[in-house]
């Protein structure tokens, strides 16, 4: 019998805000132990929280992109448990009434080769609902320390339905998912910060069976690949029990990504009693039309949406498309060469291909960049109005990365243009004619590829720089 | 009234700061010196600053001297229930689990006294975390009633009862979440006001039942209970359940006019467990208004009889999970004994809580618990909506309720200590206030033949104490209760 895997995934993300969930004090990462800190986020005795609607803008934007549901109130609820890395000992959270549901995600599965667009799917979304984050343990033999820089930072729970089918499926859709929040502004996903973590729901049952099979929760994946390695391995374990004629524990399992085993933290017996109620400190907050129009109008276009305008609008292939777009800043910056009036496509292959390589050498990030839109716009014009060869673009692109000029500038320093002064390239063509009478006569004579004999010295006298149009017509000029 | 200074209302000693006839340090040595003399027998506080109270005077009185003085609490000793935050004071609600709490940060109202010039000079005792009705359930001492120190002072906040009506604060702090605030007043022969849900911040109030706690003033007089709500009243940003309420100025409507108020009197307000003698006591006060030309009419608060059943649904829920925090792992008490984490909870907690917080912590726990959750919690809530909107619709034909304020007068200590429920059922009229998130004011409403004092509760509507206030005054102007006091 063969088997097929129904896997949900939670998934939790840090928004991007300038202060913490329910109290003033700064959200970051890397600061001094317990710096971030303030009577509300330790706890301490009378503190109370207060909503940072920032936050909540940020979930928001988030359903908005994912086509969910936005509820019309929010509400808080408290979660309770008790842990050393929870100050109050119980979590902000929302329980029956999250911020947003339904929605979707769209993913791209793989293709059958790599610069094939795979299959597009939609996964639905169950629920987003945003809560705070715990403090961090840090274990020192006997000891346990906490750090509370962490605790109340904004953390939302991306929840989706039991409707993907594989760890490539799983892998997909995280990806996709962090597209659309970085593209939102939402989060910087960046997994070894913790700003997005994952847990997977993962049970089995006869390929094409209604119903679902026991379901494991997996957690701490804490890398796309570690989800889609865990995730196979899980599938690969409940498949191994069921076939050995056993049956599958509902229980959560910790996977190590590292040695590629899992092994189980607690079963469903051992399962919390959260005792949700209403947060009573904080009141529900109306989320009306305005509010929402506002962020809509926010809300940049997915990334899917712009792969294919680009592909229509800009007739570019997938390949470059699925490098451009994944990056909005770099989709930006496409965009606006291609706005200051560069061919698309010529300004697509710059910066896909020597733009990108050229940081990577130097090891810079866009931003970082001094070749701008505006440098490709001017030297995509240049190419294309044959004042300067390919081979000389090359060159000027060279130099601009490194000094940041304008590209007709290097052409003028540096003497690249073809077209420059058509005055020096007429002598060399006259000086190439005269020292060979004998081509030039064949080439009167009806041989037209008598006149390569020509380029050669022209070329050479131009020190390679010479436009090979140019130097065709001008020769021709004078041929004839 | 009596002439000693520790015994003055707020309202005549600022007229003598800014007259000129007393100093603040005057009036903070002479408070100094009452409680030096009482407070063995009292036992109101748990901690006192004098030297920090001596220099805040000094500094009112170089203020008031410059023409600089902030207004009628500037210089005035007023002392704190020990669970409100005062930055560098101790704050331990009573418990050993906060014994060697001292704050880093001010509570809201705490930085408006300040900034009004008040004096916050020492810390009230209480029932533990506020759960209690006697002061009894204090961790650290047993406050005694002035007017009869065999008896308790009521509670939660019996310590600030008993230091204003003993003379070793001028004005006071409480909180109010079944009646602590106006049933110790009642006990204790002081006005005591609850005001409505929102109304003042409770940002550095420790909590136990967040949706019915409220902090309010103790005070000797209706007017002086106007200016200190006046002082802490108002929205805070850093509080999400408070009002954006405008602050009128409570004194101002203070014996202008009276009425022609209609007021409510509810049958199920005079059940079986009232004493005769505070039902008397009430009976005269409701026919002295009604000499005063107001129409008293008969009202009906049917829910009334569930009111104690919820209360102690929801307040303990709510206490389940605020008094959480206390863990050993930030701060407070920490058990040495602990060999791992789910033993540190367990022993601080064991070790730091005392037998009522359980108690309390233990119901409300099980309430929240899956399979339980709907029929208490969610029913309790229900019962909470009920129980407002029958206020609501009494005010659509009464400007106000009058009820006693605790159904008798102040009890033996020990009497009630050993049933939970019985001392429950001291806030019987008091809890409906709460949980309808309304204003009532306590007002000193005469004397049992054995000398202990009896309080008139007037239940207002909401975010209108200007009228609350103007409600007790009317009757407290023609009396002289509060002109009389404890022979300590």
């Amino acid at each position: 019998m063969t088997y097929e895997a129904v896997i949900g995934l939670e998934v939790h993300v840090q928004v991007r805000t300038e202060s913490k969930m329910f109290s003033r004090v700064a959200a970051g990462y890397g600061f001094p132990p317990n710096t971030l800190t303030d009577p509300v986020v330790l706890a301490l005795p009378g503190a109370l929280p207060v909503m940072n609607r920032a936050a909540l803008d940020q979930v928001i934007i988030t359903g908005l992109m994912l086509g969910c549901e936005i509820a019309q109130v929010c509400r808080w609820d408290r979660k309770n448990y008790f842990y050393p890395d929870s100050p109050k000992n119980y979590q902000i959270s929302q329980y029956d009434h999250p911020i947003c549901t339904g929605g979707s995600v769209e993913i791209e599965l793989p293709g059958p080769a790599r610069n094939v667009m795979g299959e597009h799917r939609r996964i639905p979304i169950t629920r987003i609902h945003l809560e705070e984050d715990v403090g961090k343990l840090n274990h020192h033999g006997a000891e346990s320390l906490v750090d509370f820089n962490r605790a109340g930072t904004p953390l939302m729970e991306i929840v989706s339905e039991p409707a993907l089918r594989s760890a490539d499926e799983a892998f997909a859709y995280l990806t996709a998912l962090r597209t659309i929040i970085v593209y939102g502004g939402v989060s910087d996903c960046d997994m070894e910060k913790g700003q997005l973590r994952c847990d997977a729901n993962i049970s089995i049952r006869p390929a094409g069976a209604p119903g679902l099979g026991t379901k494991v929760e997996l957690k701490n994946l804490n890398s796309i690949s570690f989800v889609r390695d865990g995730i196979a391995h899980e599938v690969r374990r409940q498949v191994s029990v069921v076939q050995a004629g056993g049956t599958v524990t509902q229980e959560t399992r910790d996977y190590d990504g590292q040695t590629g085993v899992s092994q189980s933290l607690r079963t469903k017996e051992e399962a919390h009693d959260y005792r949700y109620f209403p947060d009573p400190d904080l009141m529900p907050v109306r989320v009306g039309e305005d509010w929402k129009n506002r962020l809509r109008a926010a809300c940049p276009e997915p990334p899917f949406d712009k792969q294919r305008r680009f592909q229509e609008q800009h007739k570019l292939p997938y390949t470059i498309t699925s490098v451009l777009v994944p990056d909005l800043s770099l989709a930006n910056f496409f965009e606006e060469a291609a706005r200051l009036g560069a061919r698309p496509q010529s300004a697509a292959n710059w910066i896909v291909n020597d733009l990108l390589r050229e940081l990577g050498a130097a090891k810079l990030g866009l931003s970082e960049s001094k070749v701008r839109p505006a440098h490709i716009a001017a030297l995509v014009g240049l190419v294309d109005s044959g004042r300067i060869s390919g081979q000389a673009a090359k060159d000027v692109f060279a130099e601009m990365f490194r000094t940041g000029e304008e590209p007709g500038t290097v052409v003028e320093r540096k003497g690249l243009g073809a077209g420059a002064d058509p005055g020096e390239l007429e002598r060399w063509c006259r000086e190439a004619i005269a020292a060979n009478p004998k081509s030039a006569a064949e080439f009167k004579a009806g041989k037209d590829s008598a006149i390569n004999a020509f380029k050669g010295p022209v070329m050479r006298a131009a020190r390679g720089r010479a436009d090979p149009g140019m130097v065709d017509s001008t020769l021709r000029t004078l041929l004839t | 009234m009596s002439s000693e200074l520790f015994y003055q209302p707020l309202a005549r000693l600022a007229a003598l700061l800014d007259g000129g006839q007393i100093s603040s340090v005057e009036l903070m040595t002479a408070v100094i010196a009452r409680t030096r003399a009482v407070e063995d027998r009292v036992q109101a506080f748990n901690s006192r600053d004098e030297p920090g109270a001596l220099a805040q005077a000094g500094e009112s009185d170089r203020r008031r001297a410059e023409g600089r003085a902030r207004g009628p609490l500037d210089g005035i000793p007023v002392g704190i229930k020990d669970v409100i935050a005062v930055s560098g004071q101790p704050l331990t609600a009573s418990s050993r689990m906060l014994e060697h709490f001292v704050s880093p940060y001010d509570a809201t109202v705490t930085r408006r006294l300040k900034e009004a010039g008040a004096i916050c000079w020492g810390r009230l005792n209480l029932d533990e975390f506020a759960m209690g009705s006697s002061t009894e359930n204090s961790a650290f001492r047993t406050t005694s009633n002035p007017w009869d120190l065999t008896r308790v002072p009521g509670g939660s906040s019996g310590g600030s009862a008993a230091a204003v009506a003993a003379g070793e604060a001028v004005v006071a702090l409480g909180s109010d979440t079944g009646g602590s605030i106006r049933q110790p007043s009642a006990l204790c022969n002081v006005v005591g006001l609850k005001p409505t849900y929102g109304l003042v911040s409770r940002y550095g109030l420790i909590a136990f039942a967040s949706s019915l706690d409220q902090i309010g003033p103790f005070a000797r007089t209706v007017e002086d209970a106007a200016i200190l709500l006046g002082a802490i009243a108002g929205h805070d940003p850093l509080d999400s359940t408070s009002f954006q309420a405008e602050i009128p100025d409570y004194r101002r409507g203070l014996g202008e006019r009276m009425g022609p108020w209609k007021l409510g009197i509810a049958r199920e307000y005079f059940s079986d467990g009232l004493d005769p003698e505070v039902g008397a006591a009430v009976q005269a006060a409701i026919d002295h208004y009604r000499r005063l030309g107001c129409e008293i009419r008969e009202i009906s608060l049917p829910h009334t009889k569930y009111a104690v059943g919820a209360y102690y649904i929801i307040a303990t829920a709510e206490c389940s999970s605020n008094l959480a925090r206390y863990d050993g792992v930030r701060y407070g008490h920490r058990s040495a004994e602990a060999a791992d984490a789910l033993d540190l909870y367990f022993r601080t907690r064991a070790e730091g809580f005392g037998a009522e917080v359980k108690r309390r912590v233990i119901l409300g726990t099980y309430v929240l618990s899956s399979g339980y959750h709907d029929a208490y919690y969610l029913r309790a809530q229900k019962v909470r909506t009920l129980i407002r909107n029958d206020f609501l619709k009494a005010y659509r034909e009464v400007d106000a309720i009058l009820t006693p304020t605790s159904p008798t007068p102040a009890f033996k200590k020990g009497e009630k200590s050993a049933d939970p429920l019985a001392m429950y059922l001291n806030d019987i009229y008091t809890i409906g206030v709460n949980l309808a998130g309304l204003p009532g004011v306590s007002v000193p409403c005469g004397f049992t033949r054995s000398g202990l004092p009896m309080g008139l509760q007037v239940i207002g509507q909401p975010f209108r104490e200007a009228d609350l206030l103007a409600i007790a005054h009317a009757y407290e102007r023609d009396h002289e209760w509060n002109g009389r006091h404890p022979g300590l």
